[in-house]
């Protein structure tokens, strides 16, 4: 019965969704304000029954449900609570209602907080909502549904994927959709500024917190994910150019060029028309990345998306919603007012030129990841584009970027000094060179690692720069240097928080030309050594889990004699799916990591195994740890709370809920 | 987009549970052995999704690995065993497709992408920032206040 109550709820906020994609824009249209009204009840009572949806959903999985065909092929009595939690979203039909559910709680959250707003922008803006939400509530219904029922329950179900019962799964894919979905309010608005014809400052300041909330889910997402095929892969690589991840990669890329583009609009009133454009971009590579894995187009064997009716009901969305956009973008675009000028070296030509670079880059993650599929398609000829091609072509656009942060957060707005701003990061570049120095003494070559490294201190020192400045400016003497600091908007905190981050994580990565490997076939008693460390092979040994048997070895790992850690890699058997899985013993000592990861065992008693020593590596992902706290800085910048405060004013009056 | 690795992970797991460079397979000599993880990086294992044989537990990507040792033990360079792999799989083979006229616009893409993206900021700023004509109703209201002041 909870079954089809979830499954009734979606129907009905399939309703609603319809009701809300035509009445309040009509409303806008015709100055009608009952229309635009129901806007907000409509999408704060969606947001409610898809939660009912997806609770009811959620409950069948807790209570292992048999007679639903989709617990069944993704869930298993002895599975643990945490996985039956997660196992919702580890199969086609539930992320999607995830998808869903984030999506209407973005409605809902804008409709909560519509007071701040134009009354026809937010009716605008919530009636594309709508539209997306339809599409994809029939999408579910259609072909997705995750509420059937089978005629034959059977005893026990098939147990989820054993590579996806893992902590990654329960926290990666719902930061990834808050990010991927969270980009669908920018896309609202920008639909809803073509719409009205009218954009402004105003636009900006309201749409920044959405974009960069959904920014940092994507960046705590992609950083997620990339740990967890860290871990779990077995050899310790972190990115790998898989097209799954380029199609994550691509709205990270367009998401960053936009909320960049969108404080000189918000700033200067400049690059309006660039600002609407990327917002569109943004989303509209998120849906693309939601086609490319759901519709099978990149892999037959991808286990979740063997349906074609799936992939042509959301190449259908997709042409919809990216050819509709891009065509009101055409057709509108012209009609909003440019606003002010700059000379080239300025914070705005600085901006620019990040979306230059950053749209470049998102053009050749783009083209790389459907070029082989075009081709095949046209003419048949088969190619592979990876990781080398993308290494090769990103490096030239990423290294200028790098290089050029530092010195875009020196100059001023309208019309800045070059020369005053190198000046001033004089500093951060002999930091680089000691920097380089020190690493170059302790690891000797290659150069490659040492030069980016050196380029990693540079950005990081660099990005506070700017920031030392406005405290301590050369020249003057500034007693009060604490209250200076605390002054300073929290954006200008975020800004060098987040431009350090991206430093810290290209320092991580250059760190791995520093690394150690062995690959070798080890016995009980046996050292290892890596690097700074030695691994002593204790013993071997089996055990069982609560659905998987597996066999593991205890090791030690020592440093200069004396243990520092103990790390047991073993290798799993999910009985249920027949699957093994392979688990890496890791011991995070500083910033590094000594990872051993398990093979097959020979006849004569050896077991094969991987050894790794990864300096600094744990710097990659405590780099996009910085990027999503400094955007969160700038989220909470004052400038983004006063709408608040003025609500909060305005409430005891008693104003209509519009 | 759900896993953002899910399909690598999903074939590592259809594949034979076999790992990824096995110790009986390193050459001896470092300096060749080295160039044989080099090589193995750039060659796809052709029944996964965009891995390279370096990083694959499949069979196939085992005995590919195998098979570049062999060459170059036996004397080849790097780009004879590539020729030697294209051959026999084709293009397919190589993670750095090859420049040739299919690929042109692949490889021509992120130029053309600067190229075009710089075309079109220099060309904006070239026009001036045109200034809308105030209107009669304009002219009049400003006409209007001057008088008062």
């Amino acid at each position: 019965m909870i079954v089809e109550i979830g499954h009734y709820a979606l129907v009905l906020a399939c309703a609603l969704a319809l009701v809300q994609a035509v009445a309040p824009i009509w409303g806008a249209t015709r100055g009608d304000s009952a229309l635009m009204a129901v806007a907000r009840p409509l999408a704060l009572t969606q947001f409610l029954f898809v939660a009912i949806a997806y609770a009811a959903l959620t409950h069948a999985h807790l209570v292992s449900d048999f007679s639903v065909a989709n617990v069944v092929e993704n869930s298993h009595s002895a599975k643990p609570l945490i996985y039956k939690i997660s196992g919702v979203w580890g199969n086609h039909e539930g992320s999607m209602l995830l998808w869903v559910l984030i999506l209407s709680m973005c409605g809902a959250a804008v409709a909560a907080l519509a007071a701040r707003m134009p009354r026809d922008l937010y009716a605008n803006a919530l009636g594309v909502q709508g539209m997306i939400g339809a599409a994809f509530y029939l999408f579910i219904l259609a072909t997705s549904n995750p509420f059937a029922r089978l005629a034959n329950p059977p005893m026990e179900g098939a147990d989820l994927n054993p590579i996806l019962q893992d902590p990654g799964l329960a926290i990666h894919p719902p930061l990834l959709y808050l990010g991927y979905v969270g980009f669908s309010i920018s896309f609202s608005f920008a639909a809803a500024a073509l719409i009205s014809g009218r954009i402004d400052a105003n636009w900006a300041r309201i749409v920044r917190p959405w974009t960069l909330a959904a920014w940092i889910f994507l960046t705590l997402g992609i950083a997620m994910g990339s740990y967890w095929a860290y871990y779990t892969l077995g050899w310790g690589g972190f990115w790998f150019w898989d097209p799954v991840e380029n199609a994550s990669l691509m709205p990270w890329l367009a998401g960053t060029a936009l909320i960049h583009c969108a404080s000189v609009m918000e700033k200067r009133d400049a690059l309006k028309i660039w600002t609407i454009f990327l917002s569109i971009l943004a989303f509209s590579l998120s849906l693309l990345g939601t086609f490319l894995v759901r519709s099978g187009v990149l892999t037959s064997v991808h286990a979740f998306a063997s349906d074609p009716t799936r992939g042509v009901f959301i190449l259908g969305i997709l042409a919809l919603a990216i050819g509709s956009a891009l065509a009101l973008f055409a057709w509108r675009a012209s009609s909003l007012q440019g606003g002010g000028i700059f000379a080239p070296i300025s914070r705005e030509g600085a901006l620019v030129l990040n979306n230059l670079l950053l749209t470049a880059a998102c053009a050749t993650v783009l083209v790389g990841t459907l070029y082989p599929l075009a081709l095949e398609a046209l003419t048949g000829e088969k190619i592979s584009v990876g990781a080398p091609f993308f290494n090769l072509m990103m490096a030239p656009i990423a290294i200028p970027l790098f290089i050029a942060i530092p010195f875009g957060q020196q100059l001023a707005w309208k019309r800045g000094d070059l020369l005053a701003a190198a000046q001033r990061l004089l500093v951060a570049a002999i930091a680089a060179l000691v920097a380089a120095l020190i690493f170059f003494a302790l690891h000797g070559g290659p150069a490659v690692p040492v030069a980016l490294s050196a380029l990693a201190i540079f950005v990081v020192v660099g990005a506070f720069a700017d920031v030392a400045h406005r405290i301590a400016p050369r020249g003057f003497s500034s007693p009060n240097k604490w209250a200076r600091a605390k002054g300073l908007p929290l954006s200008a905190w975020g800004t060098a928080i987040a431009h350090a981050g991206f430093g810290v994580s290209l320092l991580g990565i250059a760190a791995t030309g520093w690394g150690v490997e062995k690959i070798t076939t080890v016995k009980m008693g046996d050292v290892v050594t890596l690097g700074p460390y030695v691994v002593l092979v204790q013993d071997f040994s089996a055990r069982n889990g609560p659905n998987y048997n597996e066999t593991f070895a205890r090791m030690q790992v020592r440093s200069a004699g004396a243990p520092v850690a103990e790390i047991e890699p073993s290798k799993r058997f999910y009985p249920a799916r027949r699957m093994p899985r392979t688990e890496a013993g890791i011991a995070t000592l500083g910033l590094g990591q000594v990872y051993v990861s398990l093979g097959e065992q020979g006849k004569d008693g050896g077991l094969d195994a991987r050894f790794y020593w990864k300096p600094l590596v744990t710097l990659i992902w405590i780099g996009a740890l910085i990027m999503a706290f400094g955007g969160l800085a700038s989220v909470a910048d004052r400038r983004l709370r006063i709408g608040v405060a003025r609500r909060a004013r305005n409430a005891p009056q008693g104003v209509p809920a519009e | 987009m759900k896993r953002s690795l899910a399909s690598a992970l999903l074939l590592l797991a259809l594949a034979a549970p076999a790992h990824a460079v096995q110790p009986d397979e390193i050459l001896p000599d470092p300096v060749l052995e080295a160039r044989a993880r080099h090589l193995s990086e750039q060659l796809r294992c052709m029944v996964c999704q965009n891995q390279s044989i370096d990083d694959s537990d499949a069979a196939l990507a085992k005995d590919l690995r195998v098979l570049v040792r062999e060459r170059l033990k036996a004397g080849d360079s790097d780009a004879q065993v590539k020729d030697y792999l294209v051959a026999r799989y084709g293009d397919f083979i190589l993670l750095k497709p090859p420049f040739k006229t299919e690929t042109l616009a692949l490889w021509l893409a992120p130029l053309a992408a600067l190229v075009l993206g710089a075309a079109a900021v220099l060309s904006r700023r070239r026009r001036p920032e045109p200034v809308a004509p105030l209107t009669a109703e304009e002219k009049a209201t400003l006409e209007s206040l001057t008088r008062e002041s």
